[in-house]
């Protein structure tokens, strides 16, 4: 009775040990969204996350996917983010000079008071639409890890290429209306 | 005794009164960015956070309310102890039951390694191969002399 209990106990402490290797491969391989800027950058375009968020300049919610056929900028960002405040003309400006070209800019706000997203939006005069991620889960599945993070969506929401930290920088911008034209090719 | 009785009531509604402690709601919430509380983290969200706590105690909002605020800008994830209700109620469940499981194993094995001993007083222990035995007696009887 005491070693039937005994191979008991050594069966139930192998199995869990097993169940906690297979948990970890699991969650190492089916990590996609932590590799979703270095697939991008490989050229691999996954597919990006989809979600559906409050409008922050307006009313109701917006879908990623309802976006579908047009190359989108999502451009993750917080009001208490130094570099999204260096960033943000630059973003302004890609947007009024490319939204007749079907891009959308599309800005994010995550881990940030809606109030104060509200006051950044009016001090740079952001006219693109703004969705809001108190949270932080979308910015989670797009495996960001700081803010600014910046990803060109091709017309079939597949993620041309990936960008972090601030874009408006002499080296970044170019490439950033690259990934744009090539994300309008789709 | 009446008296005592509504004196008593008066100084549970003082308190229940009294507004919240910053200090202590900042140990009580998690900066969404560091995940540390807020009372440890310099981090500009958290900063920040400190600052609403503080407009909102002035304001005369409830512990409850501030938090309730705070959870409804940054989820449930923002606050230090997980909400007794729901899926949050597992965090406090699951070490209670294992701790449970555990002393309820050990029981079961000390119990076991306990019956393994021989019982006292009993059957005779198990007896020499008989030819053993005449051998071992005429070994020690040559050093009896």
């Amino acid at each position: 009775m005491a070693r039937r209990a005994r191979l008991v106990g050594q069966g139930v402490a192998i199995g869990l040990v097993a169940l906690l290797f297979i948990l970890l491969a699991w969650s190492l391989l089916t990590d996609e969204a932590g590799t979703l800027a270095a697939q991008a950058n490989r050229g691999d375009r996954p597919a990006a996350p989809d979600f559906t968020l409050e409008r922050l300049d307006d009313e109701g919610e917006l879908q990623l996917s309802s976006l579908a056929g047009k190359a989108v900028v999502v451009n993750f960002w917080a009001s208490w983010c130094v570099p999204c405040k260096d960033e943000a003309p630059f973003l302004e400006e890609v947007w009024r000079e490319n939204k007749d070209r079907d891009v959308v800019v599309l800005g994010l706000d995550s881990k940030d008071f809606r109030a104060d997203a509200l006051r950044f939006a009016k001090r740079f005069s952001l006219t693109f639409p703004l969705v809001y991620d108190g949270p932080g889960d979308e910015a989670s599945s797009f495996g960001v890890t700081g803010f600014p993070e910046t990803f060109v969506l091709d017309r079939e929401g597949k993620v041309v290429a990936a960008f972090k930290g601030a874009v408006d920088d002499e080296d970044t911008r170019p490439r950033l209306l690259e990934a744009i034209d090539e994300a309008l090719e789709t | 005794m009446a008296s005592a009785v509504a004196l008593g009531l008066l100084c549970a509604g003082a308190a229940s009164a009294a507004p919240p402690n910053a200090a202590d709601l900042e140990a009580e919430l998690v900066c969404p960015v560091c995940e540390t509380t807020l009372d440890q983290s310099t981090a500009p969200v958290a900063e920040r956070m400190k600052v609403f706590i503080r407009v909102r105690i002035a304001a005369g909002d409830s512990e409850a309310e501030i938090k309730d605020a705070l959870v409804a800008q940054f989820g449930a994830g923002v606050l230090a102890e997980p909400p007794d209700g729901g899926f949050g109620a597992l965090a406090w469940l699951l070490p209670l039951v294992g701790l449970l499981a555990g002393a309820v194993a050990v029981a079961l094995l000390v119990r076991a390694w306990s019956r393994r001993d021989p019982p006292s007083g009993g059957a005779p222990s198990e007896r020499l191969d008989p030819e053993l035995e005449r051998r071992v007696d005429d070994e020690l009887a040559r050093f009896d002399g």
